[in-house]
């Protein structure tokens, strides 16, 4: 019963956001080659340039524009689509679907939503609606009253039960919520909820239920299958991006495992879901009652870890059944004989565990909760929960060694951080069973339930018993063994017999390593086959384990023949999906060569880590330990480590210690570059302009060092010092509050202080280069000077506001060091450049962050020329040159700053965004309009206000002023900014300071939503917290009115706006720009 | 964990594996077989279709949450099978010997020890399935101390010892449900009871005339169903006739044989919770629950019979009906327990045909 349709529009998701993030290139990704595979022509709308879904020969035509209604309408009206697939897009594509469905646009262009009807998707998101839904065929939600007064809120909680929850309606942060148990704490609670908000929520509360998840699928012909399902390791009460999950289900009986299935069925038939969607439950502890929490009726990060986790290709097949498909029509694709109508079977256990970088931002608390504030997430996979969890909590990649073994966390109250848990939670756990808590009293405060403790306990037993022995050779083998089953590493074993200390570690777990393999303890390989071994499968999804003494596949064979390719990890600030599109595009080089390709990653919301991906793909930790378990195993032609970001290019050097072959660049020239000493001499060695620096261990010497250079100065404490992180100071108080706080600075905390150039352009240089000769580059600009993390910065390429002069002795410099270096493959250099002086900040002899922009706006793809050149295959030198582009790119920055409660959205040397777009335009003014509005900017209509900060920022921003005012806009303006625009001619309104107390107030005039876009400049590059200018930032943020931070971007952006209008902006794909 | 006995594994082809001990310290034979579900092992060792087999759970993780009380509902264990645990051996590879669970009463190897049947852990069970797998379901032993001999259950008349002695009554409902127990899941009888039945459970080589009740089940069971000759007969008798009959796994198979088709045995079998059918002639797919060796030939089919419904796996016969009278039968278990309860609506189906004929 397939459906006619020819030509299908995807929506894409846009740049990676906490919450929403890789998973939903994966999705898109899978959509579009199951469209491909029916022959339909599609069309992609997409701004997120780093992605796999926007590369070539993914979708037929590829729109870097904005997912809002408006630019999809307008791109409907171009490209006359007579489908549209709303589910892979996340929330984003979700969102904009539903609004053109009710605006009419759907049904004006005769569109068929493919898949799940808007109205079901409708039915899933008012919540109201929702809940009226599933009481018709008698599924139980939270139970929930409003009320209006505390007298009715404590009537509320006599009905519903004691403790409950109170949420005040429209209040922002969560403030007047939280939990009453008794009728006392309602009414005080209450009586401050009114105070934010005339409605207030009553609901009972499910604090320490546990959270259990399935993931269904429905076809046209109503049949259904529940794919997996999944429990939260830790309860109800955190969000389940922030929760330790495990696949399968844990410590459900068969009775509540089907009850809950049924549920999901009924649900999902109800519903009238055509496709996939997610049930959250919440499941008391005590008894078989349950709750829905809430149904997803899309594909989600849920439906992405599913799918990993048990090989099932969830968004492939929800596109197949979006287009009419039964699933008994589809085939399993992994054992390629059975039906996609199945339920897989797992043999092993599956552990997904969050990864933040809440330390990256100011004024963010460390707590995690109800809303979701990690960046990315990884997945392990083992034949025990030890062994998962262990590999897992390494995965992260938060310099932990596993469950034990790790440095201790310092200054905490163990019992709070318990009970009020943070991004530590499972090391607190660690530590609470070191100080001799018992499961009991744990449980007690965690409501973790006790089978994941106790499991956690055999680990740190076990540790106890390798602290009784003192060499590996002492070790009985069934306890070394035992060890490798509960997932200990070389590294934790060496610390535990050998108790080894920092400066032998690296030796010792050499040596236990060595001796674990004389004694034959060694890892096998088996594969994720969705079937637990019923029928042979064609998989090459794998994973090792010590829980088992038999490979699944045969590794005599197919020596040298192979090339694998170290992946990226877990998606953070400053490495997520632009590697995992460089991944991809090495294997695909590689397998053009001929080579069977192998990918090494353990991140769920990677496409490299599909199954299509790759040859042999091992869903693994990229330790040194187990990379070098595989290459043994594979005995590979050689690796590549320069595709996959910071984590592999960390490895080459001890690789290489091992004789394993690493392609490309030297790791001896990687280790040069990533050394600071050894980096800054070959560059006074090559005559190459540096910033001054130090690495300084006395504080007399760092005043010294101040004076010597001047101020202002970037400081760098060493990485152990926790609340003190890299920072612009600008004078000698600045510098002492900074170093009162980095206090420890000590020879073996070494602080490192460089000469800060201001007003000075940024400039980067990504190339890939062949025996040390430049083979191909392109060079970009910042927009904002430097000051700005890279990874932050707004991006132009190719760049249009740099001299001739500067752009020669960039190739020049790029040259000497390639040549220095005898670069093979890919590598950035970042420059500052003031008038004509240019000098190197920065050298990664690898691919870096800006590779699939400059790649896809120039349709040249690096990756593919550095794989060839690493693998020593003959190329093509491309004759293109940056100066022949008629059109410019450019990338911006997405912040994610909203779900970061109380952080302060101001940027600095450390990056702080979590993702980004590239858009293509004729020119600067238009590329740089579609890049902000896809990173959630509007273009304001009514007013703006301007705070201008120091007065070289209140100069670039006048003429934006003067521009806007013309236009008939209101300008506001804060006290110093007011004179000054004043004394040049602009006229603008004058808002008092929040400390003020005076009448009009900034705060006010936000929340009143009379300003649409704030420009707030902080005074100086160092970061006052909790002053007035953070008080406005925040504001503006919570209340979602657009922020920009920095004078020079501020200006870009209003010049754009003002000389582009919105009609005018060219609806061009990117096989359009030639 | 590390003092528990070293225990063996030897199958008949030579394989041998070594493992710890848990539960009973017996040495016990059987044939050897796989079950691949991931939740459910109390109903599944109390299931009497495992009679005389040696179970490898492929799920890796057992005993997380315990065993529960016993709690008598409605005369029947709940939520066990049958009364006892019925396999002759367990092995997995990680026991949990610490379990949680509100309904848990004891450990799995406590439970195991209580019934004298030996549980092996420490075994890599993919490798096991594997050689399942690609030579077929095997005979083995379980070996603690003393060897003992391989020991197959197919070449008994096994369901002689799963079924009960005596006829038992349960519910009061007005329609009269007799059901020939071959090794009963209690669970089939629930289902019939919650539906308003008086359910008349007999011995396997039970005499009566079908005429006397409304409806007759063929109940599941262990073992090969040609070895359960006089049941045939009577089925044979039972379709002569025209009293609603629904036959259930080895019920179905007896149908099978009693109309005239052949059965035959397996590679390897299905065993789990994921099985996938079609309902033959429409697009209808359900997730099913399996627990057979042995399955009926469709081929073989006299011209009033048809196939009833299909695996998608493998496409072999999941279930057959008369095309002219009330007969019916399935592979699977809609009765679930354990497993996806998808198919329960065959019971009511089943008696919507007996309201007919009583009506």
């Amino acid at each position: 019963m397939k459906k006619e349709v020819k030509k299908v529009l995807l929506l894409g998701s846009g740049a990676l956001k906490i919450g929403e993030a890789g998973e939903f290139d994966y999705s898109g990704t899978q959509a579009l080659k199951a469209l491909r595979e029916e022959n339909i022509f599609t069309v992609l709308i997409n701004p997120n340039i780093a992605t796999v879904q926007t590369s070539e020969g993914m979708a037929d035509k590829i729109y870097f524009l904005p997912v809002t209604p408006f630019f999809v309408e307008k791109v409907i009206e171009k490209e006359r689509p007579d489908g549209i697939l709303l589910a892979f897009g996340g929330q984003t594509a979700l969102n904009c679907g539903i609004t053109l469905y009710k605006t009419g646009v759907l049904q004006k262009y005769k569109i068929d939503v493919l898949g799940t009807p808007v109205q079901a998707i409708i039915n899933t998101e008012d919540r109201e609606l929702f809940v009226r839904k599933l009481a018709e065929i008698e599924v139980k939600t939270p139970r929930s009253m409003a009320v209006s007064s505390p007298e009715e809120a404590a009537g509320a909680a006599r009905t519903l039960g004691y403790p409950v929850i109170v949420r005040s309606a429209y209040a922002l942060g969560g403030l007047g919520s939280g939990f009453s148990s008794n009728e006392e704490e309602i009414k005080i609670l209450t009586r401050k909820s009114f105070a934010y908000s005339g409605q207030v929520l009553v609901e009972e509360s499910l604090k320490g239920w546990k959270e259990v998840e399935y993931e269904v699928v429905r076809d046209a012909y109503d049949n259904c299958i529940t794919v997996c399902n999944m429990e939260n390791f830790d309860p109800l009460g955190i969000h389940t991006g922030e929760s330790i999950v495990v696949a399968p289900s844990q410590t459900l009986t068969n009775r509540e495992y089907h009850k809950l299935r049924e549920l999901s069925i009924r649900i999902i038939r109800h519903i009238g879901i055509v496709g996939e969607c997610n049930v959250q439950y919440a499941l008391d502890p005590n008894s078989e009652d349950y709750r829905v929490i809430e149904v997803n009726a899309r594909l989600s990060r849920s439906s992405a870890l599913a799918s990993k986790a048990t090989g099932y290709p969830l968004a492939f097949v929800a596109a197949k059944l979006a287009l009419g498909y039964g699933l008994f029509e589809l085939k399993n694709s992994v054992t390629r004989v059975t039906s996609a109508f199945f339920e897989p079977a797992l043999d092993y256990v599956v552990c997904k565990i969050p990864r933040w970088d809440l330390e990256k931002f100011h004024g963010v608390s460390r707590e995690i909760g109800s809303s979701m504030k990690s960046v990315g997430e990884v997945m392990a996979i083992g034949r025990t929960f030890e062994e998962a969890i262990q590999k897992g909590l390494r995965m992260i990649g938060q310099g932990m060694h596993g469950f034990v073994g790790n440095k201790d966390i310092e200054d905490i109250i163990i019992e709070k951080e318990l009970a009020v848990p943070t991004d530590m939670r499972i090391f607190v756990i660690a530590m609470a069973l070191y100080k001799g808590y018992s499961i009991d009293q744990i449980f007690s405060l965690t409501s973790i339930d006790r089978w994941f403790l106790e499991k956690l306990k055999n680990i740190f037993d076990l540790r106890t018993e390798l602290m009784s022995f003192n060499s590996p050779e002492e070790l009985p083998d069934h306890l070394l063994l035992r060890a490798k089953q509960l997932g200990f590493s070389d590294f934790q074993i060496a610390r535990f017999v050998i108790k080894s200390d920092r400066s032998r570690i690296t030796e010792d777990l050499l040596h236990v390593r060595s001796y674990r393999k004389n004694r034959g303890i060694v890892p096998f390989v088996k594969q994720i086959d969705t079937l637990a071994a019923e029928y042979p499968a064609q998989t090459n999804y794998l994973y090792l384990t010590y829980n088992g003494d038999e490979h699944d596949l045969d590794f005599q064979q197919d020596k040298n023949e192979s090339v694998i390719v170290l992946g990226s990890g877990a998606y953070r600030i400053g490495s997520s999906v632009e590697f995992d599109w460089c991944g991809v595009n090495a294997l695909d080089a590689i397998k053009e060569e001929g080579y069977h390709s192998i990918m090494i990653n353990y991140n769920p919301e990677t496409v490299s880590t599909d199954y299509d991906m790759c040859d042999r793909l091992y869903f693994e930790e990229l330790s040194f330990e187990r990379v070098m378990d595989i290459i043994e195993l594979e005995s590979p032609m050689g690796v590549i480590v320069s595709t996959g970001g910071q984590i592999p290019n960390t490895l080459s050097m001890r690789l290489h210690e091992q004789k394993v072959k690493i392609l490309g660049t030297s790791p001896i020239s990687i280790d040069t570059a990533e050394n600071r000493h050894k980096f800054s001499a070959m560059l006074d060695k090559l005559g190459i302009d540096q910033p001054r620096w130090k690495e300084l261990t006395a504080l007399e010497d760092i005043y010294h060092f101040t004076e010597e250079v001047g101020f202002p100065v970037i400081v760098r404490p060493s990485y152990v010092l926790s609340g003190a992180a890299m920072n612009i100071v600008s004078n000698r108080s600045e510098l002492e509050h900074f170093l009162e706080m980095a206090v420890l600075v000590s020879k073996q905390h070494p602080v490192v202080v460089s000469k800060f150039i201001e007003d000075s352009k940024e400039i980067e240089m990504d190339a890939v280069a062949r025996d040390g000769e430049i083979i191909c580059y392109a060079i970009s600009e910042h927009v904002e000077f430097a000051g700005v993390h890279s990874g932050d910065a707004t991006m132009l390429f190719p760049p249009q506001k740099i001299y001739v002069e500067t752009v020669r002795r960039i190739k020049r410099i790029s040259r000497l060091i390639a040549e220095y270096l005898k670069i093979s493959g890919p590598f950035n250099i970042q420059f500052l450049a003031k008038d004509n002086d240019v000098m190197v900040i920065e050298c990664n002899l690898r691919a870096s962050r800006s590779f699939p922009f400059i790649s896809k706006v120039l349709k040249t793809n690096f990756i593919n020329i550095a794989t060839r050149i690493m693998l020593g295959r003959p190329i093509n030198s491309p004759d293109k040159s940056l100066f022949d582009l008629d059109y410019v790119g450019v990338k911006a920055s997405q912040f994610s700053f909203t779900r970061l409660q109380k952080a302060d959205p101001v940027l600095g040397v450390e990056m702080v965004s979590t993702g980004e777009v590239g858009c293509i335009g004729d020119n600067y003014y238009e590329a740089i309009l579609k890049a902000m509005l896809s990173v959630g900017y509007t273009i304001p209509s009514k007013a703006v206000l301007f705070s201008s900060g120091p007065t070289r920022s209140k100069i670039e921003l006048l003429n934006s002023a003067r521009m806007l005012q013309e236009k008939g806009l209101t300008i506001y303006a804060t006290g110093g900014t007011h004179d000054f625009f004043n004394k040049n001619g602009v006229i603008s309104e004058m808002l008092h300071w929040p400390g003020d107390n005076r009448s009009p107030d900034v705060l006010d005039y936000l929340q009143n939503k009379k300003i649409d876009l704030v420009i707030n400049i902080p005074k100086d590059l160092s970061k006052g917290e909790l002053d007035n200018d953070y008080r406005i930032r925040r504001t503006a943020v919570d209340l979602n009115i657009p922020l920009i931070t920095n004078a020079r971007l501020a200006s870009a952006f209003i010049y754009s706006v003002c000389k582009v209008d919105l009609e005018d902006i060219g609806i061009i794909s990117w096989e359009e720009y030639k | 964990m590390t003092h528990r006995k070293n225990v063996k594994i030897l199958l008949e082809d030579g394989h041998e594996f070594n493992g710890f001990s848990f539960g009973g310290t017996d040495s016990a034979a059987g044939e050897v077989v796989f079950n691949t579900s991931m939740t459910g092992y109390p109903e599944n060792l109390t299931d009497p279709s495992y009679k005389g087999q040696i179970l490898v759970a492929t799920y890796p993780l057992i005993g997380n949450y315990g065993v529960p009380e016993v709690p008598v509902e409605s005369g029947l264990f709940s939520p066990f099978e049958s009364g006892k645990v019925q396999i002759s051996g367990l092995i997995i590879s990680d026991y949990s010997s610490k379990y949680s669970h509100w309904n848990a009463a004891k450990s799995l190897s406590d439970w195991l020890t209580e019934h004298n049947i030996p549980g092996v852990c420490g075994v890599d069970t993919r490798k096991l399935t594997r050689i399942i797998r690609e030579k077929g379901t095997m005979l083995g032993k379980i070996i603690i101390d003393r060897d003992i001999a391989f020991y197959d259950p197919n070449k008994d008349n096994i369901v002689s010892q799963v079924s009960i002695n005596n006829r038992q009554i349960y519910g009061d409902g007005r329609i009269r449900i007799l059901l020939i127990d071959f090794g009963a899941k209690n669970n089939i009888i629930r289902c019939l009871v919650k539906r308003g039945t008086t359910v008349y459970r007999v011995p396997w080589d039970f005499r009566f005339d079908p005429a006397d009740f409304d409806g007759i089940v063929l109940s599941n069971g262990p073992g090969d169903p040609k070895m359960c000759r006089e049941t045939i007969d009577t089925t044979r008798k039972i379709i002569q006739g025209d009293t609603p009959t629904f036959g259930i796994c080895l019920g179905s198979q007896i149908m099978a044989l009693a109309a005239g088709a052949d059965t035959y045995k397996l590679k390897y079998g299905h065993r789990s919770q994921n099985q996938p059918v079609l309902m033959t002639g429409t697009n209808r797919c359900f997730i099913t629950s399996q627990n057979h060796g042995y399955a009926v030939n469709p081929d073989t089919l006299p011209a009033d019979w048809t196939s009833f419904f299909v695996n998608l796996n493998d496409n072999t016969c999941e279930g057959i009906r008369h095309k002219y009278k009330p007969f019916l039968s399935v592979q699977f278990h809609p009765e679930a327990s354990a497993g996806p309860v998808d198919t329960e609506f065959l019971f009511d189906d089943f008696l919507d045909m007996v309201k007919q004929k009583t009506r």
